[in-house]
């Protein structure tokens, strides 16, 4: 138990050190563009909190929300399809495979080109490129459904309501939730990506002209406030997850132990 | 070769002292109990794997049927064939020829008064449910009301003696647990036929005799129909009304054993009788001799 308590503080410990290192070492800084400590979370107190909230802060988070959502929809019902669909995945697999090679942030010029600069091109963009990584760990999850659950779910005659959603879904579930993990990372960085080209609101727009205008310790508060956020973002997936696959995290401890 | 053994109905002791004359008398001597039809009918069924060269026969020729009521146990050698059997008869895979009946009707797919337990119980029940929505998993589309539910769950629970598991999840039940639990879930969907592919074979001996005599008080509280696949002859002459002895490979039936031990069975009496012994070593021969 003390040894649990131990190595918790040294995990939060440490980034607090470092935070009160930077602080001392850069307190004196004169050096351009690394401003001290201090002015960096001045700015980002004048910049976020709440200046610029509503109209970059929101801004962004929703286009992320938004997109990230319709990826993770769309991804897991494609995937559904691709999987248990034998015509659907002859005919999407190599697409998908093609599709998914291309870097997601290569994907931005398109959509300015098609769409424009507008708020319709940055949530397209992070959910085509946040799509991918959902959709293919679906497919694999689905395929990989044990067939011993597959002849029960026949022999007690489901119907094919309850096989999806009784027994490919849960079983899947651990495979799907890592997709949408690394779809997350993807979207937040295609946020922050389609936020730097054309004129435009959000973070990722802000931090961009902070720093072209010689404004360096915004642009540092902006850095700081897109660590926060993915920060933050992973815990809440986390805790979600272990929610949802509390099932799984057991049965995989229990084995381990065993 | 193909011997069909469709009506078995003699003494056990002759059966044991001449095996090849009586199987003759056998085939002469019409079945005694054809009043009622057979609940389960198999007649000729064969099954292959694959085509042309890589073709692989698994079953060849098996004939047998199962009254209502009845337990009947199939025993062979491993790797004979049986869940593939079971699998055919579950209407899982199709037969290669021949074909498999329940009341005269072909089994084409899963039928809706048949109910399974299959071997590896570890792959059968749904780690992300606890026990008791395992059981209650397979009622949704039967809609039942709240009540009958509840009494079906809690009767097969009380059944299998996993009323305090209820809310567990398999995964922290031991294996002859996770096993009663899969019995209880076909329990609770109250089939009229229940066929059982290894139930017991991966539990300790203790727990094997308790899950036998189970299976024998579902057949007498239910009254159903009962088919086991096993490859322990004890344990098949033990619980059966008749045995179905299987010779490898492809799998044909060597004959039919009819076990005519006094009810009600119990383990220690039952298994001390002279004729349990001698039943054994009936089928016990016809499994080792070279086919």
């Amino acid at each position: 138990m003390n040894r649990k308590l131990l190595l918790w503080l040294l995990g939060a410990g440490t980034p607090v050190l470092l935070l009160l290192l930077w602080w001392a070492t850069s307190l004196q800084s004169t050096d351009t563009f690394f401003p001290p400590l201090k002015d960096i979370l001045q700015s980002f107190q004048q910049l976020w909190l709440f200046a610029h909230f509503q109209s970059d802060v929101l801004v962004s988070l929703g286009n992320l929300l938004l997109g990230y959502a319709m990826a993770s929809a769309v991804g897991v019902a494609l995937g559904f399809v691709i999987a248990l669909v034998l015509v659907a995945r002859n005919v999407l697999e190599p697409l998908i495979h093609f599709l998914r090679s291309i870097p997601p942030v290569a994907l931005v010029p398109i959509f300015i080109s098609l769409v424009g600069f507008g708020t319709e091109m940055r949530v397209f963009s992070i959910a085509l490129a946040a799509l991918f990584p959902t959709l293919i760990a679906t497919v694999d999850g689905i395929r990989s459904v044990d067939s011993g659950l597959k002849d029960v779910a026949r022999v007690y005659r489901f119907t094919t309501v309850e096989k999806v959603t009784q027994v490919y879904l849960p079983s899947a579930a651990p495979q799907i939730f890592s997709g949408l993990q690394v779809s997350l990372q993807v979207a937040f960085v295609v946020m922050i990506a389609s936020e730097m080209l054309g004129p435009s609101q959000g973070i990722g727009a802000m931090t961009l002209l902070a720093q072209q205008s010689f404004m360096i310790s915004d642009m540092w508060a902006g850095i700081l406030l897109l660590g926060v956020i993915g920060f933050a973002a992973n815990i809440v997936f986390s805790l979600i997850r272990r929610r949802v696959l509390a099932w799984y995290i057991g049965s995989r401890r229990l084995a381990r132990s065993s | 070769m193909k011997t069909i053994f469709s009506t078995s109905r003699t003494s056990s002791a002759a059966t044991a002292a001449q095996p090849g004359k009586n199987a003759m008398t056998e085939e002469i001597a019409p079945a005694d109990t054809t009043s009622a039809p057979p609940r389960l009918d198999v007649s000729h069924l064969a099954k292959t794997y694959g085509m042309g060269d890589k073709a692989r026969t698994v079953i060849e020729d098996l004939t047998f049927t199962v009254d209502a009521g009845e337990v009947v146990c199939i025993v062979g050698p491993s790797g004979v064939g049986k869940t593939t059997l079971l699998k055919c008869l579950a209407g899982l895979h199709p037969s290669s020829s021949g074909r498999a009946a329940i009341d005269g009707r072909t089994i084409s797919g899963p039928p809706p008064e048949m109910a399974l337990v299959f071997q590896d119980y570890n792959r059968s029940l749904m780690p992300w449910l606890t026990v008791r929505k395992n059981l209650m998993l397979p009622l949704r589309h039967l809609h039942l009301s709240a009540a009958e539910l509840k009494e079906r769950c809690d009767d097969a629970l009380a059944a299998v003696g996993l009323s305090h598991a209820e809310h567990q999840y398999p995964w922290q039940l031991s294996g002859g647990m996770q096993q009663r639990v899969a019995i209880a879930r076909a329990l609770a969907y109250r089939p009229e036929i229940l066929i059982m592919d290894e139930p017991f074979a991966s539990v300790d001996a203790q727990t094997r005799f308790d899950l036998e005599d189970l299976c024998l008080k579902i057949r007498r509280d239910f009254n159903m129909t009962i088919l086991v696949v096993t490859h322990d002859i004890d344990e098949a002459v033990y619980l059966a009304d008749r045995v179905v002895v299987l010779g490898s490979k492809p799998a044909r039936v060597l004959r039919i054993v009819d076990v005519d031990l006094p009810a009600p069975r119990d383990q220690i009496t039952t298994r001390s009788l002279p004729e349990f012994a001698r039943q054994r070593t009936d089928v016990l021969s016809l499994i080792k001799r070279p086919a």
